[in-house]
């Protein structure tokens, strides 16, 4: 197991550095490059702009600019930002948390509802419940993530009230009321429709993917040579059944990943949540801040890099019939 | 024909499979009518094509034409959709944008199926290294979040200042379409490595066939069932795609309407004017919903497999 982990690791490592050539070579082809965002600015001159790009380091060739660029992402220092003149790497971790926060809510808000209705339906197939839940598996692929938190929107903050107060039933945005004292009840408040956003975008395939592990798992033998030892139907199924049937959600889960980080992003911008998505939209696409943006993509690619391996660890440790060497 | 309508209901089908006379085509249509939800879809499609050829040709109103006298009103008779914040009908609106909606799924499935189909079908039928290099390549396509790759691009076709590269469907169905490709290219792939070794690829090697002829009129043909099914949902993400960075503001630029920028124009007026944001994206939701189906529906149909 443990070489196993070790081999995956060293795969990811040539991966990450491709994946940093390519996003270097992305903000080279940007016209204007890495400094298009002074380039309009009548305050800085010709000259101002020579300076910062030697003080930036733009004069030397190419191969240069990108060795100085990863020596430094690999000591944790990502530049600059050009909008606030702050650490990017101070940027971006401030974000982090928020966006980790609310994806881990989603995560394992998706995780909870979905087996259950997986298991309800498999069990009970083609029964009213299962086509019922069929169906909203479909609409929730359907629709687009942020039409969705729209009419959220439109519903649960604009159009319900809030009987005690007469204010929005939910905050439209935020991740806490500005300037109020902190208190969970408040957090909990924001998180709701953010988080719902994120849950119905994956319960959609989770539910089909619950649902048809846990098919073709009841069909095999030992499940009925444990039908036939006379265990209930709730012990066939938590102790006998259930470890198998999860094993294609947890490959679904390794593949959705990239998604969900993308999902957050649109998500984040919806509700105005601070996080690394919205971060990477407001400031870095629509302001050109490249240290941002370049800092943000190899953080992203690397956490999807680090959670497709523990996704295929899980699967291993699920799945003995999987070989290691 | 007479024949089959004089046997017990039990046996038809049995007997409609061995009959040699039906062609794989009528037989995949049987059996796609069978499924009622996909039957609906493409019923629920083919009446938004037609709708979305002939509203904005028959009616008399011009859908980017204003008018301040009709500033956002509710649904109405006049106007079944409502109108926006200029005035136009919203009902001749969503179908003047579902055209370029609908374009940019299909023209982005073509691309994306296939760039996927010949990625996959060269990495499945060689094997070995070419396959380990094109696969290690579509794991460093998917491992960058494909909206802020799109989101990159976009921007930096905007930054051109070419309003050809920077407004129009062309570009967005090109960005999309290269970022869509790695599904099908992993799909064809397994389709390749399952057929490869098949008898009949082995036969048409024996009679001299060249690599390119056995891949294309022998190992293709066959994985065609599951290529069809995966172009369906296709054009459908392709649909949500388009409108998600349109809404952000990066897709095809107004006054040119697609469902994606009404979005992104009703999002700031939808706390006094929902209507603005609830039927373009039902219009989404709606033939998307259709797709999946149809393609769920073709998955059934097309699987030697199924159990009638």
């Amino acid at each position: 197991m443990t070489k196993y982990i070790l081999r995956r690791v060293l795969e990811a490592i040539p991966l990450l550095l491709l994946i940093s050539i390519a996003v270097f070579a992305l903000m080279q082809l940007i016209p204007g490059g890495p400094l298009a965002a002074y380039e309009n600015n009548p305050n800085i001159s010709a000259a101002d702009l020579a300076r910062l790009q030697e003080e930036l380091g733009l004069n030397v060739p190419k191969h240069i600019q990108y060795w100085n660029w990863i020596t430094a992402v690999l000591r944790g220092d990502l530049g600059t930002s050009l909008v606030t003149q702050r650490p990017a790497t101070v940027e971006i971790l401030e974000r982090l948390p928020n966006t980790l926060y609310l994806s881990l809510v989603a995560f394992l808000g998706a995780l909870l509802i979905s087996i259950p209705i997986g298991i309800i339906s498999a069990t009970r197939q083609y029964s009213r419940f299962d086509h019922l839940m069929t169906t909203v598996a479909f609409i929730g692929q359907s629709m687009p993530v942020f039409w969705f938190g729209l009419i959220l929107i439109i519903i649960f903050h604009t159009t319900i009230k809030n009987p005690l107060t007469g204010g929005p039933l939910l905050p439209g945005g935020g991740m806490y009321t500005i300037g109020a004292d902190f208190s969970i009840e408040d957090r909990v408040r924001h998180l709701i429709l953010p988080a719902s956003v994120l849950i119905f975008f994956s319960l959609g395939t989770h539910i089909r993917y619950m649902r048809a592990g846990m098919l073709d798992v009841l069909h095999q033998d030992y499940i009925r040579t444990a039908h036939a030892k006379g265990l209930s139907e709730r012990a066939v199924i938590t102790k006998h059944a259930f470890k198998n049937s999860i094993i294609p959600l947890v490959t679904i889960i390794g593949l959705e990943i990239p998604g969900l980080v993308s999902g957050a992003l649109i998500t984040e911008t919806i509700f105005s949540w601070p996080g690394m998505g919205r971060l990477f939209f407001t400031q870095g696409i629509e302001r050109s801040d490249y240290p941002v943006m370049m800092g943000i993509l190899m953080l992203s690619a690397t956490l999807i890099v680090l959670f497709g391996l523990v996704t295929d660890v899980v699967y291993a440790f699920l799945d003995p019939r999987i070989r290691f060497d | 024909m007479q024949a089959q309508l004089t046997l017990p209901p039990s046996t038809i089908d049995w007997h409609a499979r061995m009959r040699p006379q039906e062609s794989l085509s009528a037989l995949v249509w049987r059996r796609f009518l069978k499924h009622k939800p996909a039957v609906a879809g493409l019923a629920a499609l083919i009446a938004i094509f037609l709708l979305c050829f002939f509203v904005p040709w028959l009616t008399h109103y011009d859908p980017g034409k204003t008018n301040v006298d009709i500033i956002r009103e509710p649904p109405s008779l006049a106007h079944i959709f409502g109108t926006d914040e200029l005035g136009r009908d919203l009902f001749i609106r969503l179908w003047d944008g579902g055209r370029i909606s609908i374009l940019i799924g299909v023209a982005t499935m073509i691309v994306a199926i296939t760039i996927g189909t010949v990625i996959g079908s060269v990495a499945g039928f060689y094997g070995g290294r070419v396959d380990n290099l094109l696969m290690r390549f579509t794991d460093f396509v998917l491992s960058i979040p494909q909206l802020f790759l799109l989101l990159l691009f976009a921007q930096l076709l905007r930054s051109t200042n070419d309003p050809r590269l920077s407004a129009g469907p062309l570009p967005i169905i090109v960005i999309i379409g290269i970022l869509a490709w790695t599904p099908a290219a992993r799909l064809v792939r397994g389709q390749f490595l399952s057929l490869k070794n098949k008898e009949f690829v082995e036969a048409a090697k024996m009679s001299g066939a060249r690599n390119r002829r056995i891949m294309l009129r022998h190992i293709l043909p066959n994985a065609a069932s599951p290529i069809i099914v995966a172009a369906t949902l296709r054009v459908g993400a392709a649909i949500i795609t388009e409108s998600t960075l349109s809404f952000l503001g990066f897709g095809v630029q107004p006054p040119t309407p697609t469902w994606g920028n009404m979005l992104k124009n009703a999002q700031a007026q939808m706390t006094y004017a929902p209507w603005t944001a609830i039927f373009p994206g039902l219009a989404i939701l709606v033939t998307v919903l259709a797709l999946n189906y149809i393609g769920d529906g073709l998955r059934d149909a097309l699987d030697p497999h199924h159990v009638e």
